[in-house]
């Protein structure tokens, strides 16, 4: 299994790397000019200036050797440096977003905690919804319950989170007046009242995201175990005179959840790549609402950089769920 | 945030009976794009230059009526009181002497001087680089006064420095952030320090700017407001919501709506929609040249005259055809007015001589046409000597141009003039590409739409937009702003005129006959007058907005309505 863990992490180095070129050359051959956006009063030669201090005059693979230089050497000596306190980096160039001016990765450093909180607790919220929903609708398959189960979740999947959302403000923020419709990203939790105000802010975008999370996990959680009730298994379990309580949680259940557990594992980076409509209804500004205005803005080092870490994080869960999947189910060895 | 603000507006109220600095609270703002940066000469976006004029001032600024009016200058300078130089090739601005950055060290020339050189050297990539053209020189000519030297006559010289876009910057605080260095300096871009009513305390990018009012300004009982939230990011109608109907933010910028949403929104009675009016308008360009495809490569060139709307009989019958209240109406509601002027402002530069056209009238049209010689024919269609009234009127595709487009093809056809109706995807359209067939400077059509403006108060350069040679033609690639390929000797010599002209009611009086000519001779038709709107809450005085600066222009003077 370590031996496994280990060539599988080598593994994902040159993948890695692979994946970086392709997203910046995809990036760059993409149509777009981050001096697009400035009114058309600033004048062609202008704009041809700020694209050359912009650093657009090098040719693209310098471009990307700088990046990668930035992104794996600069970037890590500075973070080295704040932690450890000693002057590792000097001056060395840190990886510069063209819209700010400023070090991409301080940025979505600053954004993580609100994208961590809102869209993180509504996979939480989903997963611990859906899975009770999924044991009962199959358990009590064509039921009445089992019956609303599958049409709720039709509706939190088919129905787009820009519609939901927008639905819960006019309800709960214009019709009641009860919660805000705009988050406000400065409050500080640091007495009840401020902890009051966060909960009534998250509330909205954290259902709607729920809602769509539950509706997927669900499924799932389903029709894995409707796969299981029908094994011989259970049968032998009730044979032997089992509680039905025994026999569905803990000889069914167990064995349901590991595919399962796997789908979740590869659903987390999703939660870093943020909520891209959900940020944007209700202006959390998190990951997701930054991606999309860099995208908008033709921001190519914040995009190439995010894109990166989607990538890193999307490439360690798939480790993390074969690695889980070994451990739960004792059948399958890897080595 | 409310019980703090809540502790000092009482603090206040019990302190003293008036107004003081601060004595407001809070105040939040919400633009729908987000602010990157703060710095307006390192961004020409909007959102940063008016989100930084919280912060920052320039020497002098247009008040909401497009007056020039002095700020961090003590007057302005015209040749008249000696600031301009006689032979227009300088100009001389003395800065007011009560004046101290947010950190407290007085505003002095330097800092001025050191603003335009920043902007002006050539790795900085500045963003308002045009606002310097034609300046040789800056000059600090004592502690408190500067010259700038420009390479020939400047008969309008109030572009750098001036308005949102070029503020000052403190010298101490930039003095390393100068050419290649200046996109490195996070600090500085993020947390300028200003000589506005506000200071930052926390700028996130993109997101939110937390501000408080400034200990050093120069009015002691200004700003009103002690603290404010500036929230960036959503969408217009978020923004509108926020304020007109959960009453969460007291002021929304540039809310691009529907009339009736808008409307609808402002009915729950928590805000009201403002709007005001800059230069841009909404117009038909007639071309003069004949776009025949039979012409090959001299299609829409000057060397052939259209067949029928070279007759400026024509031409005025489709202007009066046009019931430009109903376009108002339907298109833009507040955010719109009907107008006949291409330069409909400022007040000065507005001309009255075309109002005939804002009344409607087919009758007039059709008795021009008759007269003219343009007979009906069978299929309801004017024609004289083979030549039908056919038209090919081309627009971007976008839904209020061509509700426009139908209501326009309907009257025309009341004057016996036939429509043929196409909209072109806007990047195509304004892309500007030589090789494209649809741009709006090939103009391969007889009529097209779209929207204009200037930037400024100063009608000079646009008026020159239409002088003879400009015309893109083939040996321009197609480059060259005069769309309806006009000229005229009267109207360039009126161009020269100005170009000597620095007196400000000459300069009105020659813009003014410009425009008139210009429409008189119908080689623009225009039809709407578009405006700027946002939205503040009933609970917030003091709004004046203003299209000709930042919106947050006086908002020194902004406070809680009792």
């Amino acid at each position: 299994m370590l031996q496994y863990t280990i060539r599988r992490t080598l593994f994902a180095i040159p993948t890695l790397l692979l994946i970086s070129l392709v997203i910046f050359l995809l990036l760059d051959l993409a149509p777009g000019d981050p001096t697009a956006q400035l009114p058309l009063t600033i004048p062609p030669d202008v704009k041809e200036k700020i694209r050359v201090s912009l650093g657009l005059g090098e040719p693209i693979h310098i471009r990307y050797l700088l990046w990668l230089n930035q992104f794996f050497v600069n970037e890590p000596l500075h973070i080295l440096s704040e932690l450890t306190a000693m002057d590792l980096s000097g001056d060395r160039q840190r990886v510069i977003s063209w819209q700010t001016r400023s070090p991409v990765v301080d940025i979505i450093v600053q954004r993580l905690p609100q994208t961590l909180w809102v869209v993180g607790l509504s996979y939480v919220v989903g997963v611990a919804i859906a899975l009770p929903i999924g044991i009962i609708s199959a358990y009590r398959q064509y039921s009445w319950f089992d019956q609303i189960g599958t049409f709720v979740s039709m509706v939190g999947f088919s129905v787009p989170t820009f519609f939901t959302g927008v639905l819960l403000i006019v309800v709960f923020s214009v019709q009641l007046n009860w919660l805000p419709s705009i988050y406000d990203t400065t409050l500080v939790v640091e007495d009840w009242n401020s902890f009051v105000r966060q909960v009534k802010q998250m509330i909205m975008p954290v259902m709607v995201l729920a809602l769509y999370n539950a509706a997927q996990i669900s499924r799932f959680m389903r029709a894995s175990m409707l796969d299981n009730l029908n094994q011989e298994y259970v049968r032998t379990a009730r044979a032997k005179g089992l509680r039905e309580r025994v026999v569905i949680l803990l000889h069914v259940l167990r064995n349901s959840l590991i595919p399962v557990v796997t789908v979740i594992a590869l659903g987390i980076p999703a939660v870093f790549a943020g909520a891209i409509i959900t940020e944007q209804v209700f202006k959390v500004n998190g990951l997701g609402q930054l991606l999309i205005i860099s995208i908008e803005a033709t921001d190519l080092p914040m995009v190439q950089t995010l894109t990166f870490i989607f990538a890193v994080l999307i490439v360690a869960f798939n480790l993390v769920a074969d690695i889980l999947y070994g451990i739960l189910d004792p059948r399958i060895r890897y080595d | 945030m409310r019980p703090i603000t809540f502790a000092l507006a009482s603090l206040a109220l019990a302190s003293s009976v008036a107004a003081e600095r601060g004595s407001d609270g809070h105040v939040s703002i919400i633009y729908w794009q987000a602010p990157s940066i703060l710095n307006p000469y390192l961004s020409g976006g909007t959102k940063d230059i008016e989100s930084s004029s919280l912060i920052l001032e320039p020497l002098a600024r247009h008040d909401e009526m497009g007056n020039l009016v002095p700020w961090l200058a003590a007057e302005i300078p015209t040749v008249k009181n000696g600031g301009v130089a006689a032979d227009l090739t300088s100009i001389t601005w003395k800065l007011r002497d009560d004046i101290l950055w947010s950190d407290g060290s007085p505003l002095t020339a330097e800092d001025v001087v050191f603003t335009a050189d920043y902007c002006m050297n050539p790795d900085g990539g500045c963003a308002q680089l045009a606002d310097f053209d034609n300046i040789v020189a800056v000059d600090a000519l004592d502690g408190s006064t500067v010259r700038i030297t420009f390479d020939g006559p400047k008969p309008y010289p109030y572009a750098a420095l001036v308005g949102a876009t070029t503020p000052i910057l403190q010298k101490n605080q930039f003095e390393n952030c100068v050419g290649a260095k200046a996109p490195e300096c996070t600090a500085e871009n993020f947390g300028p320090i200003g000589t506005g009513p506000f200071r930052v305390t926390d700028f996130r990018p993109n997101d939110v700017i937390s501000l408080e009012a400034n200990p050093n300004y120069r009015d002691p009982t200004k700003p009103a407001f002690a603290t404010v939230t500036f929230k960036g990011g959503g969408d217009a109608a978020s923004a509108a919501r926020a304020v007109l109907e959960t009453g969460e933010f007291d002021y929304a910028w540039n809310l691009q709506l529907a009339p009736d949403v808008l409307a609808n929104m402002e009915a729950a009675g928590k805000g009201a929609v403002v709007s005001a009016f800059g230069t841009l308008v909404e117009r038909l360009m007639v071309n003069l040249t004949d776009p025949d495809p039979d012409l090959g490569d001299m299609r829409s060139t000057r060397d052939h005259p259209h067949p029928f709307l070279s007759d400026i009989a024509v031409r005025q019958a489709l202007s009066m055809a046009i019931e430009r209240d109903l376009l108002v109406e339907i298109g833009y509601g507040k955010a719109g007015q009907p107008t006949c002027n291409v330069v409909p402002a400022p007040a000065v530069f507005a001309s009255s001589a075309n109002d005939g056209c804002l009344v409607q009238d087919i009758e007039a049209a059709k008795k021009l046409l008759d007269d003219a010689g343009w007979a009906m024919g069978a299929d309801g269609v004017r024609a004289k000597d083979g030549v039908r009234l056919s038209i090919l009127y081309q627009t971007s595709t976008n839904a209020v141009r061509q509700d426009f487009q139908a209501l326009i093809k309907q009257w025309w056809a009341e004057i016996g003039v036939e429509t043929e109706l196409r909209n072109l995807s806007a990047s195509v359209f304004f892309g500007g590409d030589p090789g494209s067939p649809d741009t709006y400077q090939k103009f391969y059509a007889d009529i097209e739409m779209y929207a204009n403006n200037f930037e400024g108060a100063d009608p000079e350069a646009y008026l020159g937009n239409w002088r003879c040679g400009l015309d893109p033609r083939p040996d321009t690639q197609w480059q060259g702003p005069n769309v309806p390929r006009y000229c005229s000797e009267a109207y360039d010599a009126l161009l020269s005129e100005m170009s000597q002209t620095g007196d400000i009611d000459e300069r009105a009086r020659l813009g003014k006959a410009m425009n008139d000519m210009l429409m008189q001779d119908f080689v623009m038709i225009p039809l709407v007058h578009r405006g700027r709107v946002s939205a503040h809450a009933d609970s917030l005085g003091g709004v004046k907005l203003n299209t000709w600066d930042s919106e947050l222009w006086n908002v020194a003077d902004w406070h809680r309505v009792k």
